[in-house]
């Protein structure tokens, strides 16, 4: 018997004239053109339906008295909300999720019981429903740390001034909710970094401070910008958490103030979509604001995308 | 050698001693510190969400409507405790009201006892706790049904608290995206990490991920907006066929767009595990002349399995989890059904629709956060779990364990 013979006869027969093989090389490439399919026509359904609403007007405009008005109805408020929002999480998000990502790459002992800790806690945080970080935001931030500032600052019966939902408290709670996706990404860009680099570093006689601060951060910058900038994306869209912590259905002025509520581009979707007094009307605004959501979040996530595609080609060069 | 004040000897010390720098040391402590954030605020959630719903658990909340009621001119026979307990406010708010606040709220408590109307008085269940948890698992007849029955109706003059209805809701929302989701995404998984030539790979997976770029928001506004008017005429001719109610925002169409949003989830967890499988054991397989697709079904789909089953509970978690779609998209009619054409309510969209209406510390806020509790103990432990399974999965295939 031929060796290959005896190959068929254990069941093994040439590539090509496997009918079995065709058929699940078929199936999981239909799979996967389908979930493409999915994300084109979502995408395709939103842009063409949004595109003939989407000016510059409704963008700069900010009548959001008349907001089911498809003539009068802007999306500048909520632009402005939404994007305050984000840039005001962002300064709470990223220097401690970098430190974070610093000492679980840097510092931590890859196999003591801590960083395992600290990796499950991560991994919950990302786990966790939004809506419980509702939950949390008006329970410890507004109830507890504005309730207590409130009394620190007036006193007991005043008008609260931090113990009601506003653009900080909506902030903080998102920031908590990112904090894993910049851990995760900074992280990532740390590990990518050539141990050759740091080695060099302490031979020269730098400390382990000075090799992280001034050899290893600088490298890690574009790890650092991705993570940030996808917490942006993942908040940017988020309703959930901000629901009972700082979104209003309608505010006459921008904010003005961390206290002040704020109108969101996340949530005028839901009350466009749910409120309106005649939906058929409403509709080409509500595909537009959808638009503009949408630009807002995927072309940052594009942008991740690039720079993260560019640090992995790059960790693999290095190792 | 005895003799420490050889030059050359001084110099070899120096260098082996480490250099002291305060500020340093003081910054790598704080980096410490810092790193544990994570640990913090996991903790603080937990802690925060449960205080808020303690009281369910210890039986502390009575929402029955018609209560004892004292008059204005008890308030000094009482003791401090009782008036609080009477009252029902927590130590902090009572502490910070004075006597008149006190006497104001027992006349307002008073005037709202009157106002019930007599027939609601007289009703069998208006003198019931109805937040104990006999009543928010077990059917209870309540005046005006024919049969026991699970009734989640908290915004009526006698707070119906059953927790049932939302729990399926929950279930058969998240079952529906699974069963769409996960053969599609492990598919998807298989061919992107065994089949997909490299190149085609490094385009196909971003290009994946992009869906989770999609705000949950999003998502539900497309189910509701456009899914659900397209799927309207067949899901009924469907449900007609089968002799089953429908209705047009449904569990089927908040399942499916449940399944977009879990999609990129069990994707790359998939992925990921299978991509782990060292490249030996498709070698070994192809070398033995079997076919790229019989060494990716028969080698490396069993050598991952448990990271596919740590995706899909994964993908599990982030649904039971996942609020403004089903918020938006599934009707939210709180019934007992298992049929998936029928409206549905799950626990998310019960927070997020009603906690703005709750008395802040009241028995309806509380029920809200209790059903936050639940839900963030239910998440804790899937994520818990895929965690355990995937480190497990990954510490075998790197021949550590």
């Amino acid at each position: 018997m031929t060796p290959r013979a005896s190959l068929r006869e254990a069941g093994f027969r040439r590539a090509g004239v496997d009918h079995a093989s065709l058929l699940g090389g078929g199936v999981t490439l239909a799979a996967t053109a389908g979930i493409l399919a999915i994300l084109i026509v979502i995408l395709a359904v939103i842009v063409v339906n949004g595109a003939p609403s989407l000016s510059w007007r409704f963008i700069t405009t900010s009548t959001a008295r008349d907001m089911f008005d498809p003539d009068k109805a802007g999306v500048f408020p909520m632009l402005v909300g939404t994007s305050a929002r984000v840039i005001l999480m962002t300064l709470f998000v990223v220097p401690v999720g970098v430190i974070t990502a610093i000492y679980l790459s840097e510092y931590a002992r890859a196999a003591s019981p801590l960083t395992r800790i600290i990796r499950g806690a991560v991994n919950n945080l990302a786990g966790v429903p939004s809506i419980v970080f509702g939950l949390f935001g008006l329970g410890f931030f507004i109830g507890f740390i504005g309730g207590t500032l409130d009394e620190l600052a007036q006193g007991p019966a005043a008008e609260p001034r931090w113990g009601k939902p506003g653009i900080l408290w909506a902030s903080l709670t998102l920031a908590v909710m990112t904090l894993p996706v910049v851990i995760v990404a900074t992280e990532e860009s740390l590990r990518a970094i050539a141990p050759g680099l740091r080695e060099a570093s302490l031979a020269l006689g730098a400390t382990k401070f000075e090799t992280v601060t001034r050899v290893v951060l600088p490298q890690a910058l574009p790890g650092i910008l991705t993570g940030g900038i996808l917490a942006v994306s993942r908040a940017a869209g988020e309703v959930a958490p901000i629901l009972f912590t700082g979104a209003a259905y309608y505010m006459a002025t921008l904010p003005g103030s961390l206290t002040d509520q704020f109108m969101d581009l996340g949530y005028h979707v839901f009350v466009l979509s749910t409120q309106s007094p005649n939906i058929d009307q409403t509709k080409p605004i509500l595909f537009a604001t959808v638009l503009v959501l949408l630009l807002l979040t995927f072309s940052l996530n594009f942008v991740a995308i690039l720079i993260r595609a560019r640090i992995r080609r790059s960790q693999r060069a290095a190792h | 050698m005895g003799d420490s004040s050889s030059p050359a000897e001084a110099r070899w010390r120096q260098l082996n001693t480490r250099r002291r720098r305060p500020l340093e040391w003081l910054a790598e402590r704080v980096i410490f510190a810092v790193s544990l954030s994570a640990i913090v605020m996991v903790f603080l959630i937990f802690l925060f969400v449960a205080k808020e719903s303690l009281p369910v658990f210890t039986g502390g909340v009575d929402s029955a409507l018609v209560q004892p009621v004292r008059p204005v001119e008890d308030f000094d026979r009482l003791s401090r405790a009782e008036l609080q307990a009477y009252l029902g406010l927590s130590d902090a708010e009572f502490a910070r009201k004075d006597d008149e606040t006190l006497r104001l709220l027992m006349e307002v408590k008073a005037e709202a006892q009157d106002e019930i109307p007599a027939e609601f008085r007289e009703d069998k269940d208006a003198r019931l706790n109805t937040a104990q948890w006999r009543y928010l698992l077990l059917p209870y007849q309540w005046t005006g049904y024919d049969a026991p029955a699970f009734i989640w109706q908290p915004i009526s003059l006698i707070h119906k608290y059953n927790i049932v209805p939302l729990f399926i809701g929950s279930l058969k929302a998240t079952l529906v995206a699974l069963v769409f989701a996960v053969p599609l995404s492990v598919a998807a998984a298989i061919y992107v990490s065994q089949l997909a030539h490299p190149r085609l790979k490094e385009w196909l997976k971003p290009a994946i991920e992009m869906l989770a770029g999609i705000p949950s928001v999003v998502a539900g506004f497309f189910a509701l907006i456009v899914m659900a008017t397209v799927l309207e005429a067949p899901i009924s001719a469907v449900a007609g066929w089968l002799g089953l109610p429908s209705s047009r925002l449904n569990a089927l169409v908040a399942g499916l767009a449940l399944g977009f949003a879990i999609i990129p989830v069990v994707f790359s967890i998939a992925e990921d595990a299978l991509t782990s499988v060292p490249r030996s054991y498709v070698q070994g397989a192809l070398a033995l002349g079997a076919s790229k697709w019989k060494a990716a079904w028969q080698i490396v789909l069993p050598a991952a399995l448990p990271g596919v089953f740590a995706a899909v509970i994964l993908g599990f978690g982030r649904a039971i989890g996942e609020t403004m779609i089903v918020l938006m998209a599934s009707g939210n009619a709180s019934i007992v059904s298992w049929n998936i054409f029928d409206s549905t309510r799950t626990i998310t969209a019960t927070i997020a629709a009603e906690l703005a209406e709750a008395v802040f510390g009241g028995h309806h806020y509380r029920m809200l956060f209790m059903l936050g509790t639940l839900l963030f103990i239910v998440t804790f432990a899937s994520n818990f779990l895929a965690d355990l399974v995937i480190h497990r999965l990954k510490a075998r295939l790197e021949g550590r364990a």
